[in-house]
């Protein structure tokens, strides 16, 4: 049911984790509905220095977690906030129909993070430091 | 992590291997005795006597007062459709009210809910923490109008057995009648229609160790069903189409066996259950049973382990061999959690990080020591993701 990359990202997800003074931090998700991702950027220079999550959830929301932390590591903000679901789905080569919209919201949760972290940061200038 | 070692199936609800005796006396009825049941030559007559002798021993497993109250199927499916729908239809002018429970299988709540569609009103009663039925609600809900009352002998999920006898007499005195899905009870647990005071009866054969594709549905004498698939009129006109004879035969020899050996096994396979169950909860916090610990089928284990989810872990032991279910099969399909494990009282996240495994005869105390070895590093690792899991249960 799943692809092979899939079941790398499971076995051994990357960045998984907290980062203690994160510089954002971003939740999406609900246990009622069976996933809930967090998060966590640390941001120098207007990029993602470390990005990490945590994640309780199916096979494919910890898989999707942990290929959304690889595809913005070392991104601009701007650059990572343009990493949409798709993205993240076709990085790991596909995932089944029904996993699409519920277990694949670890972009969503990463352009959390960069919004709590702007917030943070309220006139936007932080960011370009 | 680990890598597999060995291969434990551990999901025999989903499907069980087909016991060597029942395959061996199936296969003379694809080769050599391949005839129509309904013809009267030679060969349609050896497969006439195959029939009626595994409707026999179908009779014989559940106490039916003759051969010909068992109506063969495909499965349990089509029986409880058939049950439900047919018997409903057939006898509505005697009442429009269909009651059954939140723990129901998917044939059973499906068919309620049509019939409601069709002028029928249905009832779903509620379940205590246990799963078992709520008697008062039962004879709260029984009305004059009530036609049937459709119960499950024993959840497959969760494993509780009904008090069948209780519902019976509850049932009875309102004159309401009484149909039981006994799809994961037949074969495991004593079951007699006559004593139980049972009117229609669900069984299936792969759930016994029979071949898939073969079901029985018991209907007492007297009682009259509608066809659901007009036809030939085999099985007494209620089910047209000719017989699947090598599955009938199978599913007859199974029945026999599971008749005599039913005591042996149940009582090897409690030891098992009861080994597990302790094995999966006691050296993991935050791990707890769902069902009832005693009043259960003696091939189910349902636990539930806080902070993660189901999926993962089923994943997580697929990986290492170990083949399991969470809530039910059917339900993967729709993400939604089981609605049996909800109609229990458990909270969504509860539902959704419940395991279940059923044992088959096939299994042995070594299997049930690889998966409680297994299941401790499992929880671990995925706790060390979940970002619910408390700063003193990481490790």
């Amino acid at each position: 049911m799943y692809t092979e990359k899939v079941m790398e990202h499971f076995k051994n997800p990357h960045n998984m984790g907290e980062i203690q003074d994160a510089d954002g931090v971003g939740t999406v998700g609900n246990p009622v509905c069976g996933d809930l991702m967090t998060i966590y950027i640390k941001v120098k220079n207007n990029r993602l220095e470390d990005v990490k999550f945590k994640t309780f959830g199916c096979g494919a929301a910890i898989a999707t977690s942990s290929m959304t932390t690889d595809l913005a590591k070392g991104k601009t903000l701007e650059e990572a906030m343009k990493i949409t679901r798709t993205d993240v789905a076709s990085s790991l080569g596909g995932l089944p129909p029904v996993k699409m919209h519920c277990s694949n919201l670890a972009a969503d949760a990463l352009h959390e993070a960069i919004k709590d972290f702007n917030k943070k940061n309220e006139s936007g200038q932080e960011v370009k430091k | 992590m680990l890598s597999a070692i060995k291969r434990v199936n551990l999901d025999c609800a989903a499907g069980k291997p087909v016991d060597p005796r029942a395959i061996e006396v199936m296969i003379p009825f694809m080769k050599s005795s391949y005839g129509n049941p309904s013809t009267l030559n030679s060969f349609g007559q050896e497969a006439k006597q195959a029939l009626e002798e595994a409707r026999n021993g179908i009779a014989e497993l559940v106490n039916a007062e003759k051969p010909e109250s068992i109506i063969f199927t495909s499965g349990a499916t089509e029986s409880n459709n058939l049950a439900i729908k047919g018997f409903a239809n057939r006898n509505k002018d005697q009442g429009t009210r269909i009651i059954t429970s939140g723990i129901e299988h998917m044939s059973v709540v499906n068919s309620v809910k049509f019939l409601s569609t069709k002028g029928f009103e249905a009832v779903f009663l509620p379940v205590d923490k246990f799963g078992f039925l709520s008697l008062e609600d039962l004879e709260k809900e029984l009305d004059d109008k009530t036609l049937l009352v459709s119960i499950v002998y024993a959840n497959g999920e969760i494993g509780t057995i009904e008090p069948i006898r209780e519902i019976s007499k509850i049932v009875h005195e309102k004159n309401a009648y009484l149909h039981v899905d006994a799809t994961a009870a037949g074969g495991q647990v004593p079951i007699d229609v006559r004593s139980e005071g049972i009117d229609l009866l669900t069984l299936s054969s792969n759930d016994m160790y029979g071949p898939k594709g073969v079901g029985a549905l018991y209907v007492k004498e007297g009682i009259r069903i509608e066809p659901l698939v007009q036809g030939g009129g085999q099985e007494k006109g209620l089910r047209s189409g000719t017989e699947n004879i090598p599955g009938i035969v199978g599913f007859g020899k199974a029945a026999e066996i599971a008749k005599q050996e039913m005591q042996t096994n149940s009582k090897r396979l409690i030891t098992l259950r009861d080994n597990l169950i302790e094995g999966l909860i006691k050296p993991i916090p935050c791990a707890f049973l769902n069902g009832h610990p005693t009043t259960r089928l003696p091939d189910n284990v349902s636990v539930r382990y806080s902070f993660i989810e189901g999926e993962s872990m089923l994943l997580s032991l697929d990986m290492m061999g170990v083949s399991a279910s969470s809530g039910s099969a059917c339900t993967a399909k729709t993400l939604e959690p089981s609605h049996v494990l909800l109609a229990m009282g458990l909270k969504h996240e509860e539902a959704h990080g419940s395991l279940m495994f059923t044992l088959g005869k096939q299994n042995v105390q070594e299997d049930i020591e690889y998966v409680i070895g297994l299941m401790p590093i499992v929880v671990d690792r995925l706790r060390a993701i979940s970002p619910l899991t408390p700063k003193e249960l990481r490790k």
